[in-house]
């Protein structure tokens, strides 16, 4: 009996949302504005994100850029079998970047860039039909990354750097679709760690066979955020000796998975710029997410994710408008990690096309107003997640899903 | 220039801040995506008993109201276009007792508790704490809930079953007193003065359930056509039923688009019926021998003296004679409905206490029902100073706790006539019928799927019986509500979406003492 109410009181979830599991890609206004390439583009600091290998083909001594975007991105749920509905209120999400480089020698650049490529903001009402899988979650992560880039000819160059990562996540869920405390307010978990760190490292190569062709390819490693001793406050617990749920502290892990590269930008008629980037994220390393408790009476949440390594098509092309406009324009198709039948609502990807435009503008030779927009348009989606159990049996958790999100950002660029 | 940087700039930020609302080709919050059919669910009034209040865990309270069938139904409804302003008369609290001029009239609600040390649970325990629900503090009525815990069929129409004055008395009824808006209202004419576009009526199970639950300690009234002349616990004639049902149906149905009707269950669904086992008294085979010592006289020369005395047939006497054996054992208890012997066995010059132990004595068998509140008694000792006086074995367990077989046939006759009535009047004016009974019996035996498991009638562990043994789980009513808009769909070409009842709690956990 004791056993048969633990478990059917145990399954958590937690993790986060947008762009390719919780990929966030926009990671610079010029970059974006073209579809997000750049793996294969000189033309800003940008590339000690995109490329670093690109740096040191840049004609200023020094160039600093930053900016960041505004994320309004919203998931409606629906479920046309009992009527249920919902709707994220979510926040606006705020990545931004800033980016350095400098030329130290003909050969030699250094870089240092300040980005948030992973992050997530979710807000479904509390107590929603998915509430035992996610009310909200809260997801960021700001890697810093200090970078050489060297050419070692006129066709060809290298960079890279190490990462330092420090994130953090703050969940809540219900523990379970019905338990609740003598006034029926649902019992429910709040994991919160901050501060989480750790080290990856990123490498980058760029050939230039012709003035008009570049070739590029990079490669970041995969980081996992290891929580260690992140707080973990159950709330509504009933007052039972049949519900082990107390305050404790937990361990988990939540992987940044790796990502490569490839690309190519040509130059054509003067003033065009046409880029493609192939990206390949290795989501499969997003296998499970487990949850240690340090209370050992309570049971680890173990949630099955079976991410999919996944791809991203992307398209740009530029133009020099006048000598104060520089006009972009790009789309991409985003391929989701997610598998059928872990389609989480805290991740509610499915595939999107992504449409992408901005504009460069000359304030003077020393520095630009860059912005640019993205809107990603996903299709509705029929979907299920069953990795929740109780009592031992999947009980799914589906829906109609359809995700709008819509990404207007402002940067600037100074460069001497 | 600048003029058209400012332009572009300003056209970019007002697009970020133009929300981008996801939006479905076909939301089920869209008029028409769900519909009503022929049926106007613009003001659904429900009608009942504690079933229809949203009652559990021997208690009504705020929780259980939320989860009450009509409630779960008509946020469906609003689905359907029905209104989303379905009213009732909420308790004060949610431990669930009540107040009659500041005495607690009502007790709280039953929890599952604990054992603090090993986690075992424990069983039902009445929830600790002070109501805050007053009879004699009405809430406005009337309301969409007309659900009356404790109500039986002939109640709804009895003018002063709302006055708080005649709670003391029992005359009328605590939490109808709550809300009924005069003291001399009636229940249904208080509902029909809603003027309800849809009614449910769910009436009758306490005409014959208070004395299915008080063990047949009651008078089976079928012949007497007087209700105000019946007792608590008697089973209602069922002319009396059908009379006003029938009045009940036909006020209700005047003026409205359509209703459902719901049939009565067997007391054999219910887990208050089913969780004792009869075979209840373990003893070793010495005890056994010496118990049955005990009951030699009575079995060898007390019982064929009787019926060579003609005071009982041999049937009554095979019936009546008692014997153990190692094992688990048949209770002995007393049987209203069996001879009293006791006057007979004193002119025979037994004393008085023996003659009245074994008046209307008998060992318990197959067909008897032991109720759930026998299982706090079986076993224990009558007189705490006596070691002999275990109830069940030496002193008959009492008539309340045993629902013997000739009391079941009662109560399945009744309820038979009843629920006659109930489809024929359904059929007779068009509206939906729900066979609760069938369905019931189907969780009792074999149970329902859901997406979580199987719903059954098992006690605590089932999922859709309280813990008072009678009364449903929201889960339960969930359960209750899917099986009601399924007819309305069907007699109403309605297309009201069900709810998921894995979504919906059973039982609560808490222990009074904090661990």
């Amino acid at each position: 009996m004791k056993k048969l109410l633990l478990l059917s009181v145990f399954a958590l979830a937690a993790a986060v949302t947008y762009a390719g599991g919780y990929r966030v890609s926009l990671q610079g206004n010029k970059s974006l504005a073209m579809g997000h390439t750049g793996v294969a583009i000189v033309n800003s600091s940008e590339s000690v994100f995109f490329n670093p290998a690109g740096l040191v083909y840049l004609e200023n001594k020094l160039s600093i850029t930053g900016g960041a975007f505004g994320i309004f991105s919203d998931v409606a749920y629906q479920n046309t079998q009992t009527g249920a509905s919902a709707q994220t209120d979510s926040p606006v999400g705020t990545p931004f970047y800033l980016y350095g480089s400098y030329q130290a020698t003909d050969w030699l650049a250094f870089g240092l860039g300040v980005y948030t490529p992973y992050g997530s903001t979710v807000e479904y009402e509390d107590d929603w039909a998915g509430s035992h899988l996610v009310n909200n979650i809260d997801l960021a992560a700001i890697f810093i990354q200090p970078t050489v880039s060297l050419k070692l000819s006129e066709y060809f160059s290298v960079g890279g750097g190490p990462i330092y990562v420090t994130g953090s996540v703050n969940f809540n869920r219900n523990l379970n679709r019905t338990l609740t405390d003598l006034d029926g307010n649902r019992s429910e978990v709040t994991v919160d760690a901050t501060g989480v760190t750790n080290w990856g490292w990123t490498v980058g190569a760029m050939f230039r066979p012709t003035e008009n062709l570049t070739i590029g390819a990079n490669y970041r490693s995969e980081i996992i955020l290891d929580a260690e001793d992140g707080d973990a406050d159950f709330e509504n617990i009933p007052n039972s000796p049949l519900t082990p749920f107390a305050d404790t502290t937990f361990n988990a892990s939540l992987p940044l998975p790796a990502e490569m590269t490839v690309g190519l930008s040509y130059e054509f008629c003067d003033k065009w710029l046409f880029a493609f980037d192939f990206n390949r994220a290795f989501w499969d390393v997003y296998d499970s997410l487990d949850i240690d408790w340090a209370d050992e009476n309570i049971p680890d949440s173990v949630n099955p994710r079976n991410y999919k390594n996944a791809s991203t098509y992307r398209f740009g092309l530029q133009y020099d408008a006048t000598k104060m406009f520089t006009l972009r324009a790009g789309y991409y198709f985003d391929e989701s990690p997610v598998t059928e039948g872990f389609f989480a609502p805290e991740t509610p990807r499915n595939d999107s096309n992504g449409y992408t435009a901005g504009l460069t503008v000359n304030i003077s030779d020393h520095l630009q107003i860059d912005a640019s927009f993205l809107y990603l348009h996903f299709d509705e989606v029929n979907a299920s997640y069953e990795g929740y159990t109780e009592n031992g049996q999947v009980v799914p958790f589906e829906g109609t899903y359809k995700s709008s999100a819509f990404a207007p950002g402002l940067g600037l660029t100074y460069k001497m | 220039m600048k003029k058209s940087l400012y332009i572009v700039l300003g056209g970019l930020l007002t697009l970020g801040f133009v929300s981008c609302e996801p939006e479905f080709d076909n939301p089920v919050t869209d008029e028409g995506f769900y519909t009503s059919g022929d049926a106007d669910l613009s003001n659904y009034v429900a009608v009942g008993n504690s079933l229809t209040a949203g009652y559990a865990d021997g208690a009504l309270y705020i929780t259980g109201q939320e989860n009450s069938y009509p409630n779960i139904m008509a946020q469906q409804f609003a689905l359907a276009g029905g209104s989303e302003d379905f009213t009732q008369p909420l308790m004060s609290d949610n431990l669930g007792g009540l107040l009659l001029n500041g005495t607690q009239v009502a007790q709280n609600r039953f929890v599952l508790a604990a054992d603090p040390m090993t986690g075992e649970p424990l069983g039902p325990v009445v929830l600790e704490g002070t109501p805050t629900t007053e009879v004699t503090t009405s809430a406005t009525g009337p309301f969409n809930n007309m659900g009356v815990p404790g109500a039986k069929s002939f109640h709804l129409v009895a003018p002063g079953y709302g006055n708080a004055g005649g709670v003391a008395s029992g005359a009328a009824n605590p939490f109808y007193a709550r809300f009924a808006t005069s003291g001399n209202a009636t229940v249904l004419g208080d509902a029909v003065s809603l003027n309800p576009s849809f009614f449910t009526l769910w009436i009758g199970n306490n005409d014959i359930l208070s004395y299915a639950t008080a063990g047949g300690a009651g008078v089976d009234q079928t012949g007497n056509l007087d209700p105000s002349t019946y007792g608590p616990n008697d089973i209602t004639d069922p002319n009396v039923f059908a009379a006003v049902y029938s009045e009940q149906v036909s006020a209700l149905a005047a003026g409205a688009s359509g209703g459902v009707l719901i049939n009565i269950p067997d007391v054999t669904s219910i887990p208050y019926f089913t969780t004792v086992p009869v075979r209840s008294i373990p003893l070793d085979s010495p005890t056994a021998a010496a118990v049955n010592e005990q009951f030699a006289l009575y079995n060898t020369q007390v019982l064929p003296s009787l019926v060579a005395a003609g005071v009982i047939t041999s049937e009554e006497a095979a019936a009546r004679t008692v014997s153990f054996s190692a094992g688990q054992n048949f209770p002995i208890i007393n049987d209203d409905d069996l001879t009293d012997v006791s006057a007979v066995l004193i002119s025979l010059g037994l004393d008085e206490a023996t003659a009245n132990l074994l008046g209307q004595l008998r060992q318990a068998n197959n067909d008897d029902l032991v109720v759930l509140t026998a299982a706090s008694v079986l076993g224990t000792l009558a007189d705490p100073n006596n070691p002999l006086s275990i109830i069940g074995v030496a002193v008959p367990l009492a008539d309340q706790f045993v629902l013997t077989a000739v009391e079941q046939e009662r109560v399945a006759t009744a309820s038979a006539a009843y629920n006659a009535t109930i489809s024929g009047l359904a059929s007779a004016n068009g509206l939906g019928f729900v066979d609760a009974r069938s369905a019931l019996a189907q969780v009792a035996n074999g149970g329902i799927n859901y997406d979580g498991g199987l719903l059954t009638s098992e006690f605590v562990t089932g999922g859709a019986f309280s813990l008072d043994g009678v009364h449903p789980t929201p889960r339960g009513y969930a359960y209750t509500a899917n099986l009601i808009i399924d007819e309305i769909n069907k007699t109403y070409n309605a297309t009201i979406p069900n709810v998921n009842i894995g979504n919906y709690g059973t039982i609560t956990l808490a222990n009074n003492v904090s661990n």
